[in-house]
């Protein structure tokens, strides 16, 4: 008798920490979601996921810098999240450099754009770069909460940099794209300029960042050193330079997002970077760390969960509603929903 | 035989504090009863306190609390709620006093006596403290750093959005706005502070509360449960199987190092005369941890030091002394950049003296790595 409940118990144990998280994750959907079939218009529910991708895109491309790093050295890079701040700084002040502005031609603008783009990334993966080089590697064997104060302390540096830059305010910077124009509607679903490039900026960069890292050798190098760093090296594998790379590639991922999210947005902030960094790093969890599709699905999921509740409960609670998944996750699921890919998770 | 040679002769480090703190104590005595010194000394002590506590959870324990600031808050709103015009209705619009002072008694409103706020503040928080330390039992310890920051944030939010929630017709707190005015305290024969005329009996009393923590601080380190939270800290597998249980110790480090917070923030509520949901920002949880790296994880006195430093640092240094001198050159007020700083010194801190200012010689020992095991200490498999 006490044997079958005990089994009972740890039968709900079990589908608890296999399903709890994923319904958790469906509850708020599907529960507006019926709200609004009973209002008899499900477009409101359509609009929120539409936006939510596009939100979600940006944030894959954050997260994957998170749980690159995290799968390679196991260190919460704190500070990434402000280097995608940075990421959106460098991209207004090019804009002012190259001469953009709304008065610009669409030839103009997509040059414009693309050039910014690659100076974007190539500031935020050298920065990234030189913070793993100056902060993280003299501490690679300390223990590890050295390494991640180090890191929070490297994150407040960069905020102050970000303050210093354009002051304490948000900065309203020009809508260079018709970021919430309407490009195209149906059914009461309308997709916006910004939903648009958001995706068609995030589905390349993934892609080329998957195939580096699965086919090229460095990408292998960086699979063999998240396995075993020991083991790498007697392999003949640069563990430095392999480490640099993943915080460069880290860094690339950054600087677009950074790019995209001074678009999408058009308002930048000194403290986008705090934000954004705990939403992706929420994302990187969520997925998996150390897994990079988890990474893109938790960033997708979790742009949608925001644009719900910036919806529904209304934005000055969103960051409550993200931070209380992390927790839920971390309770019923610390593996993310795909499944970590590190070194303790074996 | 008298009692003077039956009690253990003190030795000289004892000798020493008991001098540094009759000298703090004396010193008001020769400013002048408003001093902005005096203030200021005042708000390093309750840093100290905040810092003592969070040196149980991350120096002991080794548990990193990037959310610590969630227990200043509880701390403050216990103070705000307990003693403020906040419930302005009850009994009638004649409120409920509680051995409250003079002022007090005729408002309206909650009013309970400051010890009292005290005591439910300690009970409030460690309650928090282990509610929040539960879900992080099984997790990792850089995971235990990010769920403790999500949870500060959450109780951010919900200082911020406090307007929103009304319970039984009252707002949870008062958000940006923020509770105001707060109850100064009264004690019997000492009569009611008041901060317009003196605020050296603040000073003594924040001095009294840091000497009780010190001394509260310094018995549990080295009681059965402060080596259990060292034993946990080192390695936790190994106290485990020593038979140290791993989830009340690890509950009791939460419970402890929340409840100074509690004390810490009721002060501060009640000294800064009001309790706004704007100050319980992510980046005071760091400052309160700058204290605790600066002065040297676990080390007791060394976290003193290093509270009163970066308070000094913070108060006077930054916006008087450095501020005038770089305003100029840099077009920007160094006040703003405190934080920069701050981030700065932890940075260069981790890499250049890991282990403090005044670092515990335990601590000191295993990031030499003379301890003989080369595993990362903080490395708890989940």
């Amino acid at each position: 008798m006490k044997r079958a409940r005990r089994r009972g118990l740890g039968a709900v144990r079990d589908a608890l920490s296999k399903y709890g998280l994923i319904v958790a994750l469906l509850a708020l959907p599907v529960a507006f979601g019926v709200q609004d079939i009973q209002d008899g218009d499900l477009s409101r529910l359509g609009n929120n996921l539409i936006d939510g991708v596009s939100n979600g895109a940006i944030w894959a491309l954050v997260a994957l810098g998170y749980t690159l790093v995290y799968g390679i050295i196991e260190l919460i890079n704190f500070a990434h999240g402000d280097v995608f701040m940075i990421g959106s700084f460098v991209s207004f002040g090019l804009w002012g450099t190259l001469g953009l502005t709304l008065a610009t031609g669409p030839l103009g603008l997509v040059v414009g754009l693309l050039v910014t783009l690659l100076v974007a990334m190539a500031a935020c993966g050298t920065l990234n770069v030189m913070i793993e080089r100056v902060a993280y590697r003299p501490l690679r064997n300390a223990p590890k909460l050295t390494a991640l104060i180090t890191a929070i302390g490297f994150s407040f540096i960069l905020q102050n940099v970000g303050l210093l830059w354009l002051g304490g305010r948000q900065t309203t910077i020009p809508d260079l794209i018709g970021s919430q124009q309407v490009l195209f509607s149906a059914a009461g679903l309308s997709v916006s300029h910004g939903d648009a490039l958001a995706l068609l900026a995030t589905v390349p960069l993934v892609l080329l960042l998957t195939a580096f890292v699965a086919r090229t050798r460095l990408g292998r190098a960086m699979r063999a050193t998240a396995q075993d760093p020991e083991a790498a090296r007697l392999m003949g594998i640069n563990v430095d330079t392999t480490i640099s790379v993943t915080f460069l590639l880290g860094g690339l991922m950054a600087g677009a997002a950074g790019l995209m999210f001074a678009l999408y947005q058009t308002r930048i902030w000194f403290l986008d970077g705090f934000n954004a960094g705990l939403i992706a790093f929420t994302a990187a969890v969520m997925g998996g760390i150390g897994n990079l599709r988890g990474a893109v699905l938790g960033g997708l999921i979790i742009g949608c969960v925001q644009q719900i509740s910036d919806n529904r409960f209304g934005g000055s609670w969103t960051p409550a509603v993200v931070f209380s998944y992390l927790v839920l996750i971390m309770v019923f699921r610390p593996q993310g929903l795909l499944g970590e890919q590190t070194r303790e998770a074996g | 035989m008298t009692l003077a040679t039956r009690l253990p002769r003190p030795s000289a480090s004892t000798l020493i504090a008991i001098a540094v703190i009759a000298a703090v104590a004396l010193m008001p005595l020769f400013r002048d009863p408003i001093d902005g010194f005096v203030s200021d000394s005042t708000k390093a002590m309750a840093f100290v306190v905040m810092a003592l506590g969070l040196n149980i959870v991350v120096g002991f324990a080794g548990l990193l609390d990037l959310g610590y600031v969630a227990f200043f808050a509880i701390g403050a709103y216990t103070m705000g709620w307990l003693g403020s015009g906040f419930f302005d209705l009850l009994n009638d619009g004649t409120g409920v006093h509680i051995g409250a002072g003079e002022t007090a008694s005729m408002l309206p409103g909650l009013h309970v006596n400051f010890l009292l706020v005290l005591v439910a503040a300690v009970l409030l928080t460690a309650f928090f403290g282990m509610l929040i330390g539960l879900p992080t039992l099984r997790l990792r310890g850089d995971y235990i750093a990010i769920v403790t920051l999500a949870f500060g944030e959450i109780i951010r939010v919900i200082a911020v959005n406090g307007d929103e929630i009304a319970v039984s017709g009252y707002e949870l707190t008062q958000g940006r706005q923020g509770i105001t005015p707060i109850d100064q305290p009264t004690f019997p024969v000492i009569g009611e502070f008041d901060s317009t005329f003196d605020l050296r009996p603040y000073y003594w009393l924040a001095l009294t509360l840091v000497v009780l923590v010190l001394v509260v601080n310094l018995r549990l380190r080295d009681s059965r449960l402060g080596r259990a939270w060292i034993a946990v800290r080192e390695d936790e597998v190994a106290a485990a199987s020593m038979g140290v249980p791993l989830v009340k110790t690890k509950l009791m480090a939460y419970a402890a190092g929340a409840a100074f917070g509690g004390i810490g923030g009721a002060f501060l509520g009640m000294y800064d005369g009001t309790v706004n949901a704007d100050q319980f920002e992510y980046s005071f949880s760091i400052f309160i941890l700058a204290m605790v790296i600066l002065g040297g994880l676990g080390s007791v006195w060394g976290v003193v030091i290093g509270a009163v430093a970066l308070a000094f640092i913070n108060e006077r240094l930054i916006p008087d002394v450095l501020n005038p001198v770089v305003r100029d050159w840099l077009n920007s007020d160094l006040t703003q950049l405190s934080f920069g700083i701050f981030g700065f010194l932890l940075v260069l801190m981790m890499v250049l003296r890991p282990e403090g200012l005044v670092p515990e010689r335990r601590r000191q020992a295993e990031l030499k790595g003379e301890m003989g095991t080369d595993e990362p200490v903080y490395e708890a498999r989940a």
